[in-house]
């Protein structure tokens, strides 16, 4: 069952989630480098739904869960890392 | 003037499509298409943008029964619309989510509350002249290049897709993961279920449990028409899949070992298609069964030089094709990769010529030239490279100034500066040579 998660169990967890993704998609920035709440689409760090899916994918290995989108929420879910991030910790299960 | 019914059912009572509320009947289809109809706005042109394929099909329909053409564009970013605008003066969006649709005329999909499936008698008839859709291509200007699409076309090609799948002689139930508007999705979830005895459901799963609640959703046999990409990452996913009959692919080669690997998972049948925006799908093969394409029904190629044209059956006009082609006999053929120019990522298609363009117009880029890697993974998205002189900018400058002027998708990773571009005495850029600096700088580093 999702919990509520403290902001500092998110805050932990960015440097391991901003890791992931700059492997994932194979980046050229390094993993320090990607500010929080800066967007992951667009102007941020360009992603688009390719790389949603390519995520997922490590997500679901790493983290244990599987993504599930109904549009709102998923896009609220990758406005960011920290977003992300907190989105992980709510769902983990390993 | 002759004329095809807008659905080939024999039945008013046939189920047409499934959506979470459970099935729509033919006649529940066509009472909303009257409702929607008659709510349509003036204008001739409906760009249609729904993402719930139900929605979407309803608006083509409402669409064709009003003479209004259903606008399709591959890409639906401000200049892509803007573009569309002026082409079209009397434009009206027709959505059923946060679209933004500039200050375009919009009808968000409404809730079709006057719908009467009791009183609807029978299935109109559509002359085969009208113009059903425009999809949309980049020309090689980057500009949209429209593509007209006369019902009678549509509905050979439909009818063509589904009896090579052998779905005229049993119903389906369709899954899509792409979406209704583009080539492969309109041509084999939307004219299907309009032609082609598949039932699809409305929804676009996505990410791979989606996957698997919306084929749970349908009744079996089902077909699922997906891409490579989303195929991998089902596969990947290591989840209990439900049973799968049929399995459609396009948009991108897919690698024979994908293609054993899912007819092994699902015990069934794995087909791509062939075929372009402009053509419409022209040729189906089973992977496994060996490298050859066939055409569909009554299509043909002609060759003049390395210049392959398309042309017959559903096929509008004479169509050249931007593939290298060897014809084995009227009937088959076989793909040798594209021409030079052409870049294709995610069914998305653009040249390096536009691309180049592209980079060398930005104020404060010396020279620039993209380069397009041999592929890394198959079935994977190969991503462009694209290296840039321009002593000025830093990478954050120049990707925002590409964004405004290229697809997302085509955006480069990575974008490597250097100092000078291996240009010849002539000034072209030979491939080997860009070759030769993406080992130096970025295959290597990566090692």
């Amino acid at each position: 069952m999702p919990q509520e998660i403290s902001p500092e169990t998110v805050e932990a967890l960015l440097p391991e989630v901003a890791e992931l993704i700059v492997t994932a998609l194979n980046l050229e920035v390094a993993a320090g480098e990607i500010e929080a709440d800066a967007p992951l689409f667009g102007e941020g760090l360009g992603l688009d739904s390719i790389d949603v899916l390519e995520i997922a994918l490590v997500i679901s290995k790493r983290y244990g869960f599987q993504l599930r989108s109904d549009n709102q929420d998923n896009v609220r879910i990758f406005t960011s890392l920290r977003t992300l991030a907190s989105h992980i910790a709510s769902q983990r299960t390993k | 003037m002759s004329s095809v019914p807008l659905l080939g059912h024999t039945s008013l009572d046939d189920i047409f499509a499934w959506r979470p509320s459970g099935p729509l009947r033919v006649r529940d289809f066509l009472a909303d298409v009257y409702a929607l109809a008659r709510q349509l706005p003036a204008g001739r042109h409906l760009l249609n943008v729904c993402l719930d394929r139900y929605h979407f099909t309803v608006g083509l329909a409402a669409g064709l029964i009003s003479e209004k053409i259903s606008l399709q564009p591959s890409s639906q970013s401000a200049e892509t619309l803007r573009q569309i605008q002026t082409d079209c003066p009397d434009v009206f969006c027709l959505c059923d989510s946060e679209f933004d649709s500039l200050d375009l005329p919009r009808l968000d999909f409404p809730a079709l509350t006057g719908a009467d499936p009791a009183s609807v008698t029978e299935i109109p008839a559509i002359p085969t002249e009208r113009i059903a859709a425009c999809l949309f291509t980049s020309g090689s200007t980057g500009r949209p290049m429209s593509h007209y699409k006369h019902w009678g076309r549509l509905v050979k090609n439909g009818r063509a897709g589904a009896e090579r799948l052998g779905l005229l002689d049993q119903r389906h139930s369709v899954v899509g993961t792409v979406p209704a508007q583009h080539s492969y999705g309109f041509e084999s979830t939307a004219l299907i279920a309009l032609h082609g005895n598949a039932p699809f459901w409305s929804g676009k799963p996505f990410y791979p449990q989606d996957i698997v609640a919306a084929l749970e959703a349908v009744p079996a046999p089902r077909l699922l028409v997906t891409t490579p990409f989303h195929l991998a990452a089902l596969l990947n996913a290591g989840l209990e899949l439900p049973a799968v009959d049929l399995l459609l692919s396009a948009t991108a080669p897919l690698s024979p070992e994908l293609a054993e690997a899912a007819e092994r998972r699902f015990a069934a049948p794995l087909f791509e298609i062939y075929g372009s925006t402009e053509s419409g799908q022209i040729a189906s093969r089973q992977t496994t069964d060996g490298p050859a394409w066939t055409l569909l029904a009554d299509v043909r190629l002609a060759q003049e030089n390395d210049l392959t044209t398309a042309f017959g059956g559903h096929v509008e006009g004479r169509v050249p094709l931007s593939d290298i082609i060897e014809l084995i006999d009227p009937e088959h053929f076989l793909l040798h990769g594209r021409h030079a120019d052409v870049v294709n990522i995610a069914g998305k298609r653009t040249s390096l010529a536009y691309l180049n363009h592209q980079i060398a117009a930005i104020p404060g880029v010396v020279d620039g030239a993209f380069f397009l890697p041999d592929e890394a993974t198959p079935d994977g998205i190969t991503r462009l490279c694209a290296f840039v002189v321009a002593p000025e900018l830093n990478s954050r400058q120049v990707l925002s100034a590409l964004r405004e002027r290229v697809e997302p998708i085509f955006l480069p990773r990575p974008l490597v500066f250097v100092d000078v571009l291996p240009r010849n005495t002539t000034g072209k850029l030979p491939r080997n040579q860009l070759q030769a600096l993406y080992a130096a700088k970025v295959s290597d580093a990566r090692h």
